[in-house]
């Protein structure tokens, strides 16, 4: 192929330039590579802008708080003080796909983020199983606007700490307001605001009748009535929209925007690895190739690779710089591992990664980035050599051993357990705390009580505890009970009023307060 | 591809404002102390800057539900250099890595999220609740007038406001202008007419002579005055200022005052100057230092330059009188005045103070604060003005500061919100 000449020259960028590089970026992934993506949105922002951006935690508008704000005085105290350096970019699950890049980023850095972010991450989110069903991209800009200008008007009629109040109880409870082992139905901002006034009258009439206390023509004994819930339900902020018997209906409503907004949120806490990894494998090949076809030259390529190597850096488990896997990292490499085994495999590539070695490997990326998050990608990807690479081992941490043990390295006898783990350690389900409504006292006393499923002995941490359950019982307004039960016994049990914690080691011979 | 760049720089600068603003709000019993605090501790030249506030993250913690320590955790790292299978680690002190990875997002084990107050916010906490006392909203004539200022030039307008100057400046340029083509010709054709020499009645002489008649018509055809021309003054109204205050900063400069004192007087200053700044763009300020003669200086000098000598207060007090009665009636202005000092004096300048202060400058005042700077006994100025606050008790207010930390309080206390 005959070399072009190069887009630009120098290290400053102008819209031209970047005209240019996303039109031939995207020439390359659609033809190439045949990323699908959402039409490109790019916009160019300052730093205090992108500080902005980071405290909405990505999204483009968001309503006020001033966790919000904390966010953004923290980000802008460590950026003054060059303890963190700002993204070159940002991007939002959107249709058009929204990219932010920085003006401070040279050419290179920009063709770079491009490609990262309005091909990489783009395809991701239009691709990708989890962001399918989950979101809705063309629904949620407006729907975010919808829910901002709801609770605007809300603080306007209830006062601003109230609604303050309200919302940081529903933070607490946010990442509980996911339904995991159902899809949720889209989002749409009008057809929310057609039938939010409807909902909010059916919602409460069916609260009440819940609730009704006048008795029953005849009295049945207690423990006849039915259980309620009849199972157990692991979306909290679902449970407290549709039951809480005290929630005016504009309560329940932004409780059930908070729980909208986390439920956007879901695919991306799962997809860290991928997401990252795949936006990176991307970013590299797709350099590459305007570097084989001259439209960057050999200073640009040179940029780049720096700015590369600087991006899936990672520091060992015992550098003062360690602060977890990158997910940069751990992606790349395994996405560039699955072209390898693709491409090149070996005999342990063939045992490994049977259906893999050999295969079509742009087939292969696509179907692993469409079709797995974290979790189930690295239990089915994660090769012996990427293991080697970075040097992955598993520890043991038991509260009754006294030091901790190494329980795989990578050899042959290590590769699964290793592999099993890591996949653990992305799996929401099993790194963040099981807790489920129990039972809801609905004759006697109206409180509620949530029960702690603990794994492998894992307790919760008590002062936080303590305090989400205050928010709970903010919005629930009854008493709220919370058992940690460990092998069918209540371990510990908290209660949102009383700072005293029972202990299964004074009183050991108790079960389970209900069932 | 449907495709857009979108330029946003230029737009939203400040979309967390509101959001900043909740969170100084929610947690402003913090920053108000941290503010405090900071005042005391801060140096003269470094007022005028934010500050670094720090809040317990405890304090400012979003709890969520997360796994504690304790149990069996599990976690995979990268980087192995020299464990094998079954080897046992010590445990690292101050507890075991676990807890999900979730802990580490953050801070590194910093205990205080810190954060920048701007200066805006960090002179907003500062004097929060302060006003000045008194202050009358003396009003100049009616609450809306107007001052009349020039502002430009209007191409119409009523016959007194025009502008004769701009008008002929105009129309001379425009003359030129428009008379340059006709002047070119003029000359040309003269010039022709030179060149034929005296042969009279030819036929080429009698038409050159035509042109240049008529040109010179045309030329004359170019009005001096035109329309066009004429500009007229602009004014604008101007809103006055519906209430003005003037303050009086007196300080002692003489020999008696040693550095650390100077020091301390100039802070308090430092700190009604910002608090003036802050709270009333329309007041003036009057910067009187003095040792046994007393002068009108500017800011700068005010706190920043050295004299040396003996001490008579009355100077000071006399010429703030005179300054008052030549550019400041009381009808108008509303005076304030503070006056730092080590409390000593010339002793027979004393009792001249006091008639001073009581007779003639205090009705003219709304307010007067003496501050004294000594450590320990009380002073001859003290001593002097003892009796001033029951005969004015809300004109006149005295305190005694001996460290800087005592400075901020006093000032709060002098100038604290009263309640009307």
């Amino acid at each position: 192929m005959s070399k072009r000449t190069p887009i630009a020259e120098g290290s400053e960028w102008t819209f031209a330039a970047l005209d240019a590089f996303e039109a031939e970026i995207g020439h390359i992934a659609a033809d190439k590579y045949r990323l699908d993506t959402y039409p490109n949105q790019i916009e160019i922002i300052s730093a205090d802008q992108m500080m902005d951006a980071y405290s909405s935690v990505g999204m483009p508008v968001g309503y006020h708080h001033w966790s919000f704000g904390k966010q953004f005085l923290s980000t802008e105290q460590r950026y003054r003080k060059g303890h963190i350096g700002l993204a070159y970019e940002l991007v939002i699950n959107s249709d058009p796909c929204i990219a932010y890049l920085m003006e401070e980023n040279t050419l290179i850095l920009q063709a770079l983020v491009i490609a990262h972010a309005c091909f990489g991450h783009n395809s991701f989110f239009k691709g990708n199983y989890l962001f399918r069903e989950w979101t809705d991209a063309s629904a949620i800009v407006n729907y975010i606007l919808f829910a901002r200008n709801y609770i605007t008007e809300c603080e306007e009629r209830h006062g601003m700490e109230t609604v303050e109040a309200l919302l940081d109880s529903c933070h607490a409870l946010m990442n509980l307001g996911v339904d995991r082992f159902r899809r949720p139905r889209p989002i749409s901002a009008d057809e929310e605001k057609k039938r939010q006034k409807e909902r909010e009258d059916y919602l409460q009439q069916q609260v009440n009748d819940l609730w009704r206390t006048v008795p029953k023509k005849k009295q049945e004994p207690e423990d006849k009535w039915p259980r309620f819930p009849a199972e157990p339900q692991e979306n909290l902020l679902y449970f407290i929209e549709k039951n809480a018997p005290l929630l005016e209906p504009w309560e329940r409503e932004i409780v059930r925007i908070v729980r909208k907004i986390a439920v956007y949120f879901y695919p991306q806490r799962q997809t860290k690895i991928m997401n990252e990894g795949w936006a990176t494998f991307w970013h590299y090949n797709l350099m590459n190739d305007l570097y084989e076809e001259g439209l960057i030259d050999e200073g640009g390529v040179l940029e780049f690779l720096q700015s590369h190597t600087n991006v899936i850096y990672q520091p060992d488990f015992d550098s003062p710089h360690y602060s977890d896997i990158n997910p940069y990292t751990l992606g790349f490499a395994m996405f560039s591992d699955i072209r390898r085994v693709c491409e090149n495999p070996t005999d342990e590539d063939k045992y490994f990664l049977p259906e893999q070695a050999g295969g079509d490997w742009l087939e292969t990326v696509h179907h692993a980035a469409a079709n797995y998050k974290d979790e189930s990608f690295i239990l089915q990807y994660l090769s012996p050599k990427v293991i080697r690479d970075l040097k992955l081992f598993s520890i043991l941490d038991d509260e009754s051993d006294s030091a901790i043990k190494v329980t795989a390295i990578h050899d042959e006898g290590g590769y699964s357990q290793v592999r099993e783990e890591l996949a653990d350690q992305y799996n929401l389900s099993k790194q963040e705390p099981d807790i489920q409504v129990w039972e809801v006292s609905l004759r006697g006393d109206r409180s509620i009580t949530l029960r702690h499923s603990q794994r492998d002995g894992i307790p919760l941490d008590e002062d936080d505890a303590k305090e989400v359950l205050k928010h709970m019982h903010h919005l629930w307004r009854f008493d709220v009970h919370l058992e940690s039960v460990r092998n069918e016994k209540a371990h510990r049990v908290y209660h949102c009023n009383d700072e005293k914690v029972w202990n299964d080691s004074e009183n050991s011979s108790q079960t389970t307060a209900t069932s | 591809m449907a495709f857009l760049i979108i330029d946003r720089r230029q737009q939203g600068k400040q979309k967390s404002a509101v959001n900043r603003q909740r969170f100084l709000k929610r947690f402003r019993k913090h920053i108000k102390e941290a503010v405090a605090d900071a005042v005391t501790k801060r140096s003269i030249t470094d007022m005028e800057r934010g500050e670094e506030i720090s809040i317990p993250k405890r304090d400012i913690s979003e709890p969520i539900f997360r796994q504690g320590k304790g149990g069996k955790q599990r976690r995979v790292l990268p980087g192995n250099k020299e464990f094998i299978r079954g080897d046992r680690i010590d445990r690292p002190r101050g507890g075991s890595g676990g807890g999900g990875g979730k802990a580490s997002n953050q801070g590194e084990g910093m205990d205080e999220f810190v954060f920048e107050l701007n200066q805006q916010e960090f002179l907003d906490f500062m004097f929060e609740d302060l006003e000045l006392p008194n202050l009358v909203r003396k009003q100049l004539k009616d609450s809306d007038s107007y001052k009349l200022i020039k502002g430009g030039y209007l191409r119409e307008g009523i016959p007194a406001r025009l502008n004769v100057l701009q008008s002929l400046r105009g129309a001379k340029a425009r003359r030129i202008a428009l008379g340059g083509a006709i002047r070119r010709e003029i000359k040309s054709l003269e010039q022709a007419l030179g060149e034929l020499g005296n042969d009279e009645e030819s036929e080429q002489r009698k038409e050159i002579t035509e042109k240049l008649d008529r040109a010179k018509r045309r030329l004359n055809q170019v009005p001096f005055l035109d329309d066009f021309d004429l500009r007229y003054n602009n004014m604008i109204q101007q809103p006055t200022p519906t209430t003005s205050a003037v303050m009086f900063c007196l300080m002692d400069v003489s020999g008696s005052m040693t550095q650390d004192i100077k020091d301390l007087a100039k802070r308090f200053f430092v700190l009604l100057h910002l608090f003036l700044k802050q709270h009333y763009e329309k007041t003036e300020i009057v910067f009187i230092r003095h040792h046994t003669k007393a002068d009108e200086v500017d800011e700068e000098e005010f706190f920043y330059s050295r004299e040396t000598g003996g001490t008579v207060v009355s100077t000071s007090l006399e010429l703030m009188q005179t300054i008052v009665r030549e550019r400041y009636p009381s009808d108008s202005w509303n005076v304030y005045a503070a006056q730092a000092s080590d409390g000593e004096n010339w002793q027979d300048d004393s009792p001249k103070c006091y008639d001073l202060l009581v007779k003639s400058l205090l009705p003219l005042v709304q307010f007067f604060a003496y501050v004294e700077i000594s450590s320990g006994s009380e002073q001859e100025l003290w001593q002097t003005y003892s009796d001033i606050p029951e005969v004015f008790p809300d004109r006149f207010a005295m305190r005694n500061i001996s460290e800087p930390a005592d400075i901020f309080p006093v000032f709060r206390e002098l100038f604290e919100r009263k309640a009307t």
